[in-house]
């Protein structure tokens, strides 16, 4: 049974990662880009003003570095729980 | 060398090769037609899933949407890349530890029954024909443009070449044959996107030039020396606020409405079955998450750019046409005079071009699709990079076309044939069925892009509305719920779809006269419904599980294998491990 408990961590550590990427995309897509969107363009960076920057492009580009993160994270958890492949 | 000439050696190239490709790695086997044998290298199959992602509308059509609605246009930039991250985390690993071929066929195995498969397959191939409608048409209208042949000819060539690779080479020929295209896509939106960067910031790498200030070049060319040494954005908000639109960086939308488009884009682009499907390729459960991300990274290069190519484009086109004498009107607008793609209405009588928000004053009428196929012309470049954007579109219509026809091609042999109909078909009989489907799916196609339906436009929102409220909680609940039963899901994805299309044909084709923001709920638009069909798919499929019998054993058991993946009982070997091998 206590390898079903160690299968049942693993899923649980994989929820936990899920939620915090997701929150931090959930963060610069929905809040930065477009409910806090007026609030962020007071702020500029060179010619972007910061709203519109999140909107145009910096969401996507943390989008990018999330699934990075993500893949990064679940192939050490597969090998700390002994479920990764080959 | 002339436009045309050019066009020609560029177009017959990469055609030749992508021919040639789908030659060399035609399909043998269901498991080669279908997913490839499982052999795609999570980088190849990362650019492949960009090409067939990529359609005619992000890369002829895009550019020019944001280019006129300025910071709302961010919606589609958002809402067409967020989908990976759901991807990458809540669907590609899982699926591909199912390792079976379709997503109607996951749902059927996952909710134990033939109903589910059904609804999910005849879904599956709604969405791809509506999709596939428009690409085909875009196909015609760049050869007529650029080759000067009729669009149905245009139509009937395109039909010709995705027969030959999708019909010969299924996922496998596809798949290599994608990454052809999305080399050839990429060149042609980025070269010119470039060289307009360095005309008018002298920064080689648009994704920054449009943050950055005009040069010298750049004044020049917008005819303005005050613009010298000013950011390019804050030009570009003074020149709409003197025409009497709102500054560009600003948004005019309702704010809850872009939310909504924006989760049911993402979740939409999450649930679309020809961009799953393509996770089931790669050899691996690990290779399925990184090439969510490889995807999204290939995807990300053309998407950060769209919004400069869309800065570029919206400034030069103002500052070239606007208050300008007709007679001395730039080369490319009677280019384009000639395919009825902008027009000019000489109102006030003075021979000069006026451009401006009053429709009253506004002299210029000017289709958003030619923005990026306009932009070479524009910015006085080579005839050669011309040819190469034309190129570029065709990779672009053609990729997605062969994914969704691949997809309603499995749907009719794998999911349809094999698996409701004559369950005891062949390998070889149902690889028959599978190349008949793709030909008639073709056949098809073409037929909607030679008579365009004109429901076409306003059915977009439809398919990724449907896509969201039908597949993407029916596979999140399947994999993150064990709960999740047949009733549950059945019942979710009915009043998703019946609801989220009752919203769409009310305000698009019963009563179109009111479809504006008055009148919808909460201010949600027909595009961004699909939202709120999934929150009551979802909500649905929860309630109505929990207070009805349990899945199966087997099913629990499953899903619950979906993951891991791989499990090994302890004490156990790697080499001992025999469910390594899938």
């Amino acid at each position: 049974m206590a390898r079903k408990e160690q299968l049942q961590a693993y899923w649980k550590e994989n929820l936990r990662y899920i939620i915090i990427l997701l929150s931090v995309w959930f963060g610069v897509s929905y809040l930065a880009g477009i409910l806090l969107v007026d609030q962020l363009d007071a702020v500029r960076i060179g010619g972007f003003p910061l709203g519109f920057w999140f909107a145009n492009q910096g969401s996507e580009v943390i989008f990018c570095l999330l699934i990075v993160v993500y893949v990064q994270l679940m192939n050490k958890l597969d090998r700390k729980y002994d479920v990764h492949e080959d | 060398m002339s436009i045309t000439l050019w066009t020609w050696i560029i177009v017959g190239i990469t055609f030749a090769v992508y021919i040639g490709i789908a030659i060399y790695a035609r399909a043998a086997s269901t498991g080669d037609f279908y997913v490839a044998e499982k052999s795609v290298h999570p980088i190849a199959n990362g650019m492949a899933t960009g090409a067939d992602w990529m359609s005619a509308a992000s890369f002829i059509s895009m550019a020019g949407l944001i280019s006129f609605m300025g910071r709302d246009g961010s919606m589609y930039l958002m809402g067409w890349t967020g989908g990976y991250v759901l991807l990458a985390m809540l669907l590609a690993p899982y699926l591909r530890k199912y390792g079976k071929f379709t997503v109607p066929q996951f749902i059927g195995d996952r909710y134990y029954s033939q109903s589910a498969r059904v609804i999910s397959l005849l879904c599956a191939i709604f969405v791809s024909f509506t999709y596939v409608a428009g690409q085909m048409r875009g196909v015609g209208v760049v050869f007529s443009r650029f080759l000067n042949v009729p669009i149905n000819t245009g139509v009937v060539i395109g039909m010709c070449i995705v027969f030959f690779y999708a019909v010969l080479g299924g996922m496998k020929g596809i798949t290599y044959t994608q990454v052809a295209q999305y080399c050839v896509l990429i060149c042609a939106y980025m070269v010119p996107a470039i060289f307009i960067s360095v005309q008018l910031t002298g920064n080689p790498i648009p994704m920054l030039g449009f943050g950055g200030s005009i040069s010298a070049g750049g004044a020049e060319i917008l005819g303005d020396p005050a613009a010298q040494g000013k950011y390019l954005l804050d030009v570009l908000d003074g020149l709409h606020k003197d025409l009497g639109f709102a500054a560009y960086t600003d948004g005019v939308r309702p704010k809850i409405d872009v939310f909504f488009i924006v989760v049911a884009l993402m979740v939409g682009t999450a649930g679309l079955p020809h961009v799953i499907i393509r996770f089931f390729t790669v050899p691996k459960i690990r290779d399925a998450r990184s090439s969510a991300g490889w995807a999204l990274f290939f995807i990300a290069i053309l998407y950060t750019t769209a919004p400069a190519v869309a800065v570029f484009a919206r400034t030069n086109f103002i500052k070239t046409v606007h208050n300008v004498e007709y007679a001395k009107a730039p080369s490319w607008v009677k280019n384009w005079e000639k395919t009825g793609l902008i027009k000019f209405e000489d109102k006030n009588g003075d021979g000069i071009m006026q451009y401006t928000k009053d429709k009253a004053t506004n002299e210029l009428d000017v289709d958003r699709d030619i923005m990026v196929l306009a932009n070479p012309e524009i910015a006085k470049l080579p005839n050669w990079v011309i040819a190469l954007v034309a190129a570029g579109g065709l990779a672009a219509a053609l990729s997605t076309a062969a994914g969704l026809l691949l997809v309603i091609s499995a749907a009719v042999s794998h999911d349809l044939m094999k698996g409701v109909i004559m369950p005891n078909l062949s390998e070889k009989a149902e690889l028959m069925w599978a190349r008949g489907g793709a030909a008639g799916a073709v056949v098809i196609a073409g037929l909607f892009g030679i008579y365009p339906p004109g429901f076409v436009a306003q059915v977009v929102a439809f398919a990724f509305g449907l896509a969201a409220a039908s597949f993407f909680p029916a596979i999140i609940m399947g994999v993150f719920n064990k709960r999740a039963n047949v009733y549950g899901a059945m019942t979710g994805m009915i009043v998703g779809i019946v609801f989220t299309a009752a919203y769409i044909i009310y305000f698009k084709f019963v009563n179109p006269s009111i479809n504006n923001p008055q009148h919808w709920w909460f201010g949600i638009s027909p595009e961004g419904i699909g939202t709120l069909g999934m929150i009551l798919n979802f909500v649905c499929m929860y309630v109505i599980s929990k207070f009805t019998k349990e899945p199966p054993q087997e099913i629990q058991e499953l899903v619950e294998s979906l993951r891991y993946p791989v499990e090994r009982t302890t004490g156990e070997t790697k080499a001992a491990g025999p469910s390594a091998a899938h």
